[in-house]
């Protein structure tokens, strides 16, 4: 701050309180909506203030689900979505941090081909070509697994320039001086590499589980077996079979549940996951 | 690049094997039976293929609902853009302010980042509902009759707002960076000039923001291409009269729901050159930042 001005220090407050406020606004009226019984939207508009369905609400949708729009129980939904996340950041974090190994500390042939392979992924987000990714997937007889759920998501251009980059900061002289003490490359790759970066390590999780968790259309095409369901993917299914008979409060506890993980995460990590983002992004 | 590097040969194939087998099969494979899928066209029963040179982009180019999308597209990219990244640049300079509560604003802004399109799409389509919603409610009594079943205006509105909805703690992380970075030093000597905060802002704190707002202007061109899609598939479904049909949309629509593959993958090829011109563009920026 330059200079003290009364009046600007509060239009400052007054616009972070609105932008905090608009930020909150929908997701105040879902809670909202999902703590009161069905009957509650007959009036013509949604109410205002809490419910006493709440624990009803949700233990429904945990539990059962609505079975007559064909969805089954959240809780085993929302297990997959766990599994889902957790593979795909887990095998991204994997397999970028030997591919960012094999391109720094070695020099072999085609190297630059194998680097510029993984760098053209970058273009070619699975939205884009999703005809043909189904068709492989189909191919392969990966529909309805959690393979097909999280293998073709894994490969990423992101996470292998984020630990090159990390990487190329690791001073030569740690490189030297733990080969002069003999270790193999696989033992300075466990030893030092990993340790040190760890921190980008975690920050990444954070992003990747979040990314991982919010899949939208993939899941949507290669699941048509219940039990494989996410709940991410399942939102959509959930608020169309109920606009015929309006369920608003069991499909507002469904969104609730499906972006309270990631949410926790992110308030809960908030450091981790702004080093996160701004590091993707280089 | 490394002084100091391992002489195997063998181990690196072994450590790039997982990621390469990956790319291979799921990325490079697909995109390039893409482009071989957009030269063919089936008949009606899938019997006969045959090589059709560029009819498939010919066709597209005379397709008036493919040159609608396009249109759309733009539009819905810039008004996100603009939307978004307007609330997101008023929110950062007035946290940028602050000497004290400036994380817990930071805190109480930053998780819409968590949640997925779709939910974003579906809890403003929500509040939107036009018979029990509490916005149509409240626009009614000044008069507004909001439908986005049936106006276009409405279903492209609702679809903006919910996509920035989404991206302004985005841009709003980025935009806080941005400002840190900007020296205190230029600041107060404009102040001891005479500058007003307004005048400030405009020749000193905006001028010196160009970089970032540039960066994200890509991005979030990048981001309502392709990542809105949950958000059009679960509130609008591409309608009224494909008033929100994007291009992703599109390529879905075509290639899964009515089976026209030449189309979906000619669609496809011109997607991917769009990516990579963003992608090119973003590299250049990032380029330049790592200079200075």
């Amino acid at each position: 701050m330059v200079e003290d001005r009364p009046w600007l220090n509060r239009l400052t407050h007054l616009v972070l309180i609105l932008g905090v406020l608009i930020v909150a606004f929908p997701v105040y009226v879902a809670l909202i909506a999902s703590t009161h019984p069905a009957t509650a939207f007959s009036t013509g508009v949604i109410p205002l203030w809490p419910g006493d369905q709440m624990w009803e609400n949700y233990s429904l949708m945990m539990g059962s689900g609505l079975s007559t729009a064909g969805a089954p129980p959240l809780a085993g939904m929302i297990l997959n979505s766990l599994i889902m996340a957790l593979v795909i950041a887990t095998g991204k974090i994997a397999i970028s941090v030997t591919s960012a190994f094999a391109i720094v500390y070695f020099r072999f042939r085609f190297r630059q081909l194998a680097f510029w392979a993984i760098f053209v992924t970058l273009m070619l987000p699975v939205e884009v070509r999703i005809v043909p990714t189904f068709k492989v997937v189909a191919d392969l007889g990966m529909l309805n697994s959690y393979a097909g759920l999280t293998v073709p998501l894994i490969a990423s251009a992101t996470a292998t320039f984020l630990f090159r980059q990390v990487f190329l900061t690791i001073p030569d002289e740690l490189t030297e001086a733990a080969r002069i003490d003999g270790a193999g490359p696989m033992k300075f790759f466990r030893d030092i590499l990993l340790p040190l970066s760890q921190t980008n390590i975690a920050a990444l999780f954070v992003i990747l589980f979040i990314y991982g968790w919010n899949q939208y259309l993939w899941p949507l095409l290669i699941t048509t077996d219940a039990s494989y369901y996410t709940v991410v993917a399942s939102i959509k299914r959930l608020a169309q079979a109920v606009d015929s008979v309006p369920q608003w409060n069991l499909v507002m506890a469904a969104v609730i549940l499906a972006m309270l993980p990631p949410v926790l995460v992110v308030v809960g990590m908030q450091r981790l996951f702004v080093k996160g983002l701004v590091e993707t992004e280089k | 690049m490394k002084r100091t590097i391992f002489g195997n040969q063998v181990l690196p194939w072994l450590l790039l094997a997982p990621q390469l087998v990956v790319t291979l099969v799921f990325f490079l494979w697909p995109a390039a039976q893409a482009i071989w899928q957009s030269f063919l066209r089936e008949d009606a029963f899938g019997l006969n293929t045959s090589f059709v040179w560029f009819l498939n982009y010919r066709a597209l180019l005379n397709d008036g609902d493919y040159m609608a999308a396009l249109g759309t597209t733009a539009i819905f990219s810039v008004s996100v853009a603009a939307l978004s990244m307007g609330l997101a640049l008023g929110l950062a300079v007035s946290v940028d302010r602050l000497v004290k509560r400036a994380p817990l604003y930071t805190t109480l802004l930053v998780w819409p980042y968590a949640v997925a399109p779709v939910i974003a799409g579906i809890l403003w389509w929500f509040i939107f509902n036009p018979t029990i919603g509490i916005l149509p409610y409240l626009l009614d009594r000044v008069g507004y009759d909001w439908n986005h079943r049936l106006q276009s205006g409405d279903a492209m509105m609702l679809v903006v707002i919910a996509a920035a909805w989404k991206q302004v703690s985005y841009n709003f992380l980025f935009f806080v960076a941005g400002l840190q970075s900007i020296p205190a030093s230029l600041r107060e000597a404009a102040a001891i000039d005479g500058a007003g905060p307004v005048k400030r802002f405009a020749t000193i704190t905006f001028p010196l923001l160009a970089p970032t707002t540039f960066f994200l202007m890509v991005v979030n061109v990048t981001y309502t291409m392709f990542d809105t899609f949950g958000i059009i598939d679960a509130t609008t479904g591409g309608g009224p009269n494909q008033a929100t049909t994007i291009l992703i949309y599109k390529i879905y629509a075509d290639g899964f729901l009515a089976l026209n593959l030449g189309s979906s993958a000619a669609q496809s090829v011109i997607l991917m050159a769009i990516v990579i011109v963003l992608t090119m563009i973003q590299f250049r920026y990032i380029e330049k930042k790592v200079a200075y």
